[in-house]
Order: C-alpha cells, then sequence, then structure tokens
C-alpha cells in the first residue's frame, strides 16, 4: 500500500485525492494514477463514512428504521424514506390513503427537484464557476423552506411513514409551492446563460466521461447516470409506484453517455418535476393522510423488495422477516455505489479536470455509498 | 490643485538643493521603496476588499460587512492573521528553495512596478525600452511559482506549477504581440512616449479594430498570466486543492495571495496605459474645449480610474466563467489567439503604414 | 469553409460568454436580489411546525398530561428518552402510576418526531428553538417535567 502512494514502476504519479478534498463532496477517497495531467487509474476506497445503517435498522422497529433511512442520501431523504414504507406496505399489505400518495409524490418531486438543483450548483463550482452555485441554493431555499413547513425539517425529514405520511400538509403549501414553480420559471434563463449554453461549460463536459449503453448497464449504473447512455431506467415508468402511472411525464434520455449528456438529462428531469408537481398541486384530494396502522407494526416472515427512484437513480429496500417487530436483515441497494463503480472506467484517458467533471455529472452523494 | 506631478518636482528640487546630486538620489531611492511597498499593502488590502465586495454582490451577497464600517476593515483583519499565524516549512520540502519562492514572486511584481507611470510626470523609472522591460520582468515570477511548486515536495503543488509554467509561457506570446502593435503606432518602447501619442485620443478609439482585438488578446493573455479564473489552473481549488501554494501558510501565503493581486494591478495598468492612454484624460483629437475640461479631472484619478475599470473587467470574469481545461487552455493560446494576434499585427503595420488611424 | 467554421466559434464563443456576464452584471447592479440574512440581528422566523427540541408544555398551576405510560420511551429509536415512574396515591386512595421525572438527552435526539406522535395524550410536543450549543455537554441532559409538576386532571 506505502509505495502505491509514491510512484509505480511505470513512472506513474500517484495522487490521492480526499478524503479531504474540495470536490469529492464529501469523505470520499481517491487514489488516481496521473501519466502527466493524464488520469490513467481511478480507485475509490470506500468506507469514511460507514456507519452500519443496515445494521443498525436490524435492532429498530419498522416505524423506527425509517429515520435512519434520510441519513443515507441526504439529498432525496423523502425518497429514500418513501421506498422503505412502500417495503414495509407491502409486507403489511395495507392500502394508502389517495391523499397521502398525492403528498407523497409531490414530496418526492420537490425532493429531487432540491437534490438537482444542488447538483447543478456543485458542478458548476467543480468546473471552477461559483456563483451559480448561490443562484441554485437561492431556488433551493425556498424548497426547503417549504418541507420545514410541512414536514419540520430541511433535509432529514422522516415525514413518510408506514402507512402515508407523518402529519397533513401545512395550509400554506399548496400556495408556497406555486410562489415557487412561477419564481424558479422564471429564473430558468439565467441558468442557461450562465452555465448550459456557456461555451466553456460545454467544452468541459461534452465527450467527457464516456460511458456506453451496455457499460452502463454491467455496472449498473442508473438514473441519470444510465439515463444520459440511452439506458430506460426510471423506476417510476418501469415499475409505477404510487400514482405515478396516472401521471403526464417523460423519462428524459440522452444516448451520447457523456457528461453533457447526463447534464442535459438532470436539467430535464428537473423540468419533468416541475410538470408532475403543477399537475397534483391543484388536485390534491381530501381525506385521511395515514392508514390506520396497529400500533406494533409486525411483518409477515418472508423477503420484500421494492424500488424506487431517487434523485441518483434506483434505490432498492430488502427487507427479510421472521415475522417479529424489527426486520432480521435489511439491505439497500443504493444508487450511488453502483455509479461510482463505473468512475474508473469513465475517467481513464481523460484529464484531470475531466475527472473532476465526471464525478460531478455522476452526482455522487458519499453517505449514501457508504452507508 | 494639488497634483502629484507637482508633488514630485517639489520634492526633487528640494532634495537637490539641500543634499546635491549623489545623496539626492539616494534619498530618492528610499523614499521611492518605501512609496512602494506602501502602494503594495494598500493595494493588496483594497484590490482584496474589492474582489470580496464583487464576488459577493454577483453572488446576492453582502460580503465583508462586520469588521468595521461596511467591512473594510475586514482584510486587514485577514492580514492581521496571517502574519500572527506559524510560517509551516513541510519536512521534505526543500527548505531554501521553499522560503524564497514567495519573494521571488514579490519581487518580480515589485519590479514591474517601475516604468509604469501613474500621474502625468510621476513615474519612478521613464527607461527608454519601458514595455520591452514589462514584458521581460514580468515573466520572471514563473520562475518563482516553479520553485515553489517543486520545492513543496508535494504533486499537487508539482502540477499547479506545470500548468502555471505551460501556461504563462504561452500566453506572454499573444501579450507580446499585443504590445507590438501599440508599439507598432506609437514608433516608441518608452512608457512615456506612448502615452503622450495617445493627447489626441487613446488608441482603443484611434486605433479601429484592430486595436480593439489587440486589446482583447492582451485582456484575456493578463487574465491568464496572472493565473485569475477562467485561468487559474495552477491553483484549481477543485482539480489541486491550492495548486502550487498549497503547503504555504501565514506570510508567505500571504505573499503569493498579494503577489497576485499585484499583478493583476500592474497588468491592468499597462493595459490602461497602452489602450487608453494611461493617465491621459479623454480627449478628442480637435475639440480643444472638451479637452480643456476634461483636464480638470487629475491625471491621477485618470490613471486608477481606468486601471481599476479594468481590474473590475477580470474580476467579472473571475465570478462567471467556468474554468478551462489545461488541453483547452492551450488550444486557445495557440490556435485563436497567437494566429489572430500575429495577422491582427499585419493589419496594425499596415494601418500604421498607411497613416490610416486618427 | 474552415474559415468560416473558425470565425463562428469565435462568435459563438464570445456570444456565449457576454451572455453569462450579463446574468452576473444584472446581479451586480441590483442590489434589492440580495439573500443574505444576517443573522444574529435579524432573528429567523421558523416554522411552527420546525422540530428543534422535545419539550413538555406546562399549565398556569404546574400541570402536564403525562401519564408515565412510556409509549414515547419505547417509540423513540435512540433511547433519548427515559421514564421513571413512581407511585401515587390518588384522591380514591388507588394507586396509580405517574412520572417522578421525565430524561430526555437533547444530544442523542434525531428530531424524528416519533415520541410525538407515539403519545397518546400529547403529553410532549416539539419546540421550535434551535439554537442548542452549550459549554458543558451535562447540560444536553434535561429533565422534561417541572418541579413539582402535577397530571391535569382528567387524563387517563
Ligand atoms: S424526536 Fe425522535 S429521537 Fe428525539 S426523543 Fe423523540 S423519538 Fe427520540
Ligand atoms: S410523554 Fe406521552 S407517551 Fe411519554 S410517558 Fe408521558 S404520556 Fe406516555
Amino acid at each position: 500500500m506505502l509505495e502505491e502512494l509514491g510512484t509505480n514502476d511505470q513512472g506513474d504519479m500517484i495522487i490521492n485525492i480526499g478524503p479531504q478534498h474540495p470536490s469529492t463532496h464529501g469523505v470520499l477517497h481517491l487514489v488516481i494514477t496521473l501519466n502527466g495531467e493524464t488520469v490513467k487509474k481511478v480507485e475509490p476506497h470506500l468506507g469514511y463514512i460507514h456507519r452500519s445503517i443496515e445494521k443498525m435498522c436490524e435492532s429498530l422497529s419498522y416505524r423506527q428504521f425509517i429515520y435512519v433511512t434520510s441519513r443515507m442520501d441526504y439529498l432525496s431523504s423523502h425518497i429514500n424514506n418513501h421506498g422503505c414504507a412502500l417495503c414495509v406496505e407491502k409486507g403489511l399489505q395495507i392500502e394508502i390513503p389517495a391523499r397521502a400518495q398525492v403528498i407523497r409524490v409531490l414530496m418526492d418531486e420537490l425532493t429531487r427537484l432540491a437534490s438537482h438543483l444542488l447538483w447543478w450548483g456543485a458542478l458548476a463550482m467543480d468546473l471552477g464557476a461559483f456563483t451559480p452555485f448561490f443562484y441554485s441554493f437561492r431556488e433551493r431555499e425556498m424548497i426547503n423552506e417549504l418541507m420545514e413547513d410541512t414536514c419540520g425539517a430541511r433535509l432529514t425529514m422522516n415525514y413518510i411513514v408506514p402507512g402515508g405520511v407523518m402529519m397533513d400538509l401545512h395550509p400554506d403549501f399548496q400556495r408556497k409551492v406555486k410562489e415557487f414553480l412561477r419564481l424558479f420559471k422564471s429564473k430558468i434563463h439565467e441558468y442557461d446563460d450562465l452555465v448550459t449554453g456557456n461555451i466553456i461549460f460545454q467544452n468541459r463536459t461534452k465527450g467527457v466521461g464516456y460511458i456506453s449503453r451496455e457499460d452502463a448497464i454491467s455496472y449498473g449504473c442508473t438514473g441519470p447516470t444510465g439515463r444520459g447512455s440511452g439506458l430506460s431506467c426510471d423506476i417510476r415508468k418501469l415499475y409505477p409506484y404510487e400514482i405515478y402511472d396516472q401521471l403526464q411525464f417523460d423519462e428524459v434520455i440522452e444516448t451520447d453517455g457523456d457528461s453533457w449528456a447526463r447534464y442535459k438529462v438532470r436539467v430535464g428531469e428537473m423540468m419533468q418535476s416541475m410538470r408532475i408537481i403543477e399537475q397534483l398541486i391543484d388536485n390534491i384530494p381530501e381525506g385521511e393522510f395515514q392508514a390506520k396502522t396497529k400500533a406494533v407494526l409486525k411483518l409477515p416472515k418472508g423477503d420484500f423488495y421494492t424500488r424506487v427512484e431517487t434523485a441518483r437513480g434506483e434505490l432498492g429496500v430488502y427487507i427479510v422477516s421472521e415475522g417479529g417487530s424489527t426486520p432480521y436483515r435489511i439491505k439497500f441497494r443504493s444508487p450511488g455505489f453502483s455509479n461510482l463503480s463505473a468512475l474508473d472506467h469513465m475517467s481513464r484517458g481523460g484529464k484531470i479536470g475531466d475527472l473532476m467533471a465526471t464525478m460531478g455529472t455522476l452526482d455522487l452523494v458519499i453517505p449514501d455509498i457508504d452507508r | 490643485m494639488i497634483s502629484l506631478e507637482g508633488l514630485t518636482t517639489l520634492l526633487q528640487t528640494w532634495l537637490q538643493n539641500t543634499l546635491g546630486e549623489p545623496w539626492a538620489f539616494a534619498a530618492e531611492s528610499v523614499i521611492v521603496g518605501i512609496a512602494a511597498i506602501t502602494l503594495f499593502a494598500f493595494l493588496g488590502l483594497a484590490l482584496v476588499y474589492m474582489e470580496r465586495k464583487v464576488a459577493a454582490l454577483m453572488q446576492i451577497r453582502l460580503g465583508p460587512n462586520r469588521v468595521g464600517p461596511k467591512g473594510i476593515f475586514q482584510t486587514s483583519a485577514d492580514t492581521l492573521k496571517l502574519v500572527m499565524k506559524e510560517g509551516l516549512t513541510p519536512d521534505g520540502a526543500d527548505k531554501f528553495l521553499f522560503n524564497l519562492a514567495p519573494f521571488m514572486v514579490m519581487i518580480a511584481a515589485m519590479l514591474v512596478l517601475a516604468p509604469i507611470a501613474f500621474a502625468r510626470n510621476f513615474q519612478i523609472w521613464d527607461l527608454s525600452i519601458g514595455v520591452l522591460y514589462v514584458a521581460a520582468v514580468s515573466s520572471v515570477a514563473v520562475i518563482g511559482i516553479l520553485m515553489a511548486g517543486w520545492s513543496s515536495n508535494n504533486k499537487y503543488s508539482l502540477l499547479g506549477a506545470m500548468r502555471s509554467a505551460a501556461q504563462i509561457v504561452s500566453y506572454e506570446l499573444s501579450a507580446g504581440l499585443s504590445i507590438l502593435a501599440i508599439v507598432i503606432l506609437t514608433g516608441s518602447l518608452r512608457i512615456s512616449d506612448i502615452i503622450n501619442s495617445q493627447a489626441d485620443g487613446w488608441w482603443i478609439i484611434k486605433g479601429h479594430l484592430p486595436v480593439l482585438i489587440a486589446f482583447i488578446v492582451f485582456l484575456i493573455a493578463v487574465t491568464a498570466e496572472t493565473n485569475r479564473a477562467p485561468f487559474d489552473l495552477a491553483e484549481a481549488e477543485s482539480e489541486l486543492t491550492a495548486g502550487f501554494h498549497t503547503e504555504y501558510s501565514g506570510m508567505k501565503f500571504a505573499l503569493f495571495f498579494l503577489a497576485e493581486y499585484i499583478n493583476i494591478f500592474i497588468g491592468c495598468a499597462i493595459n490602461a496605459t497602452l489602450f487608453f492612454g494611461g493617465w491621459m484624460p479623454f480627449h478628442i483629437g480637435g475639440w480643444d474645449s472638451f479637452n480643456h475640461v476634461m483636464d480638470f479631472i487629475p491625471s491621477s484619478i485618470w490613471f486608477f480610474g481606468k486601471t481599476m475599470f479594468l481590474i473590475f473587467l477580470i474580476m467579472w470574469f473571475r465570478w462567471t466563467f467556468p474554468r478551462l481545461r489545461v488541453d483547452q487552455l492551450l488550444n486557445l493560446e495557440w490556435k485563436y489567439l497567437l494566429p489572430i494576434s500575429m495577422v491582427n499585427l499585419l493589419l496594425v503595420t499596415f494601418m500604421a503604414i498607411m497613416g490610416w488611424h486618427l | 469553409m474552415f474559415i468560416k467554421e473558425y470565425f463562428k466559434t469565435i462568435y459563438l464563443t464570445v456570444s456565449s460568454l457576454l451572455k453569462g456576464m450579463k446574468t452576473t452584471g444584472y446581479y451586480f447592479t441590483h442590489q434589492k436580489e440580495i439573500i443574505t440574512e444576517q443573522y444574529p440581528e435579524v432573528r429567523p422566523v421558523l416554522a411552527e411546525r420546525f422540530k428543534g427540541e422535545v419539550i413538555m408544555p406546562h399549565n398556569e398551576a404546574n400541570e402536564h398530561s403525562c401519564t408515565g405510560c412510556q409509549a414515547c420511551e419505547i417509540a423513540c429509536p435512540n433511547g433519548t428518552i427515559k421514564i421513571v415512574t413512581k407511585n401515587e396515591i390518588n384522591a380514591e386512595g388507588k394507586k396509580k402510576k405517574a412520572i417522578d421525572t421525565f430524561v430526555y438527552h437533547l444530544e442523542l435526539c434525531t428530531m424524528c418526531n416519533l415520541c410525538v406522535v407515539a403519545c397518546p395524550s400529547d403529553a410532549i410536543i416539539m419546540a421550535n428553538n434551535y439554537e442548542h450549543s452549550v459549554f458543558d455537554r451535562r447540560e444536553f441532559t434535561k429533565v422534561l417535567n417541572n418541579p413539582g409538576s402535577k397530571i391535569m386532571e382528567g387524563i387517563e
């Protein structure tokens, strides 16, 4: 290991990027082999923020374990909670009230929007432009405030629970969402002018970090990473959950497989999320926000698997139950882990700057990878 | 009206009358040295403050606003902090070069100050090859940067230094060619001659399109030579953490930081001198009464105003654009700027021969 | 052809860069768009549901509505709540379980709201204060029921 940190026998330089590095967005450690400026190999070293969430969940009841999952992919915590709640509901075979379903989808899409906004700013920052970060955070802040109103938290919500949602919507929710949509739409042209249309940005991302459709499948890339390579993998379309099959929205697919394609997929997804929110915001059905459930949830003996589409890709929740009030085993299939595994393949032969662009468009959230 | 010009002549005559020729020269040297260092310290503080404010306003923030009114003492406080900090030298570093490098960079920046005319007749040294001197000395800074990168014994630093060297050496070319455009029009390398040639209008106005192109090329080259975004590859923090000065701390880091701002100032001052007439007020050939009105604004204000405007432009670039990649950076120079400025030089020469400029 | 491409590239580059500068320039000149919050001077107004800390409200007579049923203790995923109960003799002379101390470890709490939802008598709620830093971490261990407080009449 030690000699790896110097120079290898081909005279290539070996550099540690991370665990503390401005562009790894967390404690990811990459050992990269460089020939001059050209990246020859990227080796991710994981585990710096491993909290053994899966093991922890084994000692928590089916109501309790959901809060921990907010801490996996903290940028799409609603969607993580949603996946777990769906899995528990599958085991309990309970029906969710229509209002709760709509609220859940609304929250999911707002989260996706917030997550993509953060990614947009962070990507621009990885590529050296600081200002977009502040603009996207301004918009994201509005979503966070919405969440705070209804769920009482900004990041780790624990709002979607087995049976429905924890609290009813805040009376101001609809008005504020509409206000946000109006404001966001009036700002979109700035995003185009500042980043999307910028020639430096396009040159930095076009043709960078290429991965073919076949490779994307074999690495298990999902979410915008897979869709950027032309792989149709949107769980909301393929295995619709809640009310997604009744909604009008498109799966954004680009076929170029480079960072620019992934960028366009995410920006397109923001628009689709807005479309979904617009369809739902005036049609929230009245009724209960939570189904009646027993005080202690007990899943029947067996395995249960559900998947949801987080902002980063497919999140699978696998619960093995022995019939007790706590799961026997829980496994999360996190999108970030599989996407990261393709990083080496994507960035070989590129420059160091390309590695940052690729990493930025993979949109890695390290706690999601390590769990 | 008190003008800097009057001040210098007054001082010189007084010194010569009281001390005699050789001693007066020595005293003047000391005064100039002190003045230069004071100017540097002040400029460093002012420019860092300006940068932070500009960045903040562009980023819908307030910027420094706690230390002093509107936060104007923020940068002084930061400097104080840097001075108090321990200047670490890493274990594996080449101690001598490591400690020498910041001073190299700083001295290179200081030397370029000599031929710059801050106001009418206010110049440290009006040597006959002024612009050539500027072009030559400003590239000495790269040695300091290479030194810093190599001696730190840090791979990030080394990569940053290499990038910086490649960048500065290439962009010197187009910067030099743009300077030549003005030299051809003026027919002199002396800074004061260049400024005086713009008494009936600045070159940017008189010189039509070719000079405008030369100005833009020079602006880009200056941005690149000072390692500013979008060309800040040498210290690209998302790639190389801090590039060539990763290992520096305390005052040595502050020197690098200061040198960057001084270099920006000097680059913009040269730019203003060449294309906007330095301290020359806004004159239009033939409009004597208008020119007379313009003369009422002191020449130092003209000079600093123009320079600050150009510095603001460079800051504006920094807070808008993403960073280029290293090969794109060199592509831009060798495929675009260099051919353009060569053809442009030809045009300028032709224009000068035909006397088409105003 | 090549020359045309070359100049087209230059034109596109310059125009796209100018567009970007227009955006930042707009914000530079429009200072009313500034969104900075001057935190210690201007206190933010937090959402009423903001989960900042679990508290137990008491009425004027220093009464709370906690029965000591320990549902919250069971619901809490990370052992934040410890309830010490005692037996009280009520008016009819019957023994009844009541809380002695409601210990709440703020440093362990994840603000998941499960305890509040679990409580059958709505004895605990979430408060929206957020400045929790203290010099000694022992101060994080709080007792939520006021000294000498009693359970409200009519709460079973
Ligand atoms: S909010 Fe959650 S963690 Fe905190 S005391 Fe209640 S149940 Fe426990
Ligand atoms: S706070 Fe509520 S749940 Fe907890 S012991 Fe008291 S009554 Fe029971």
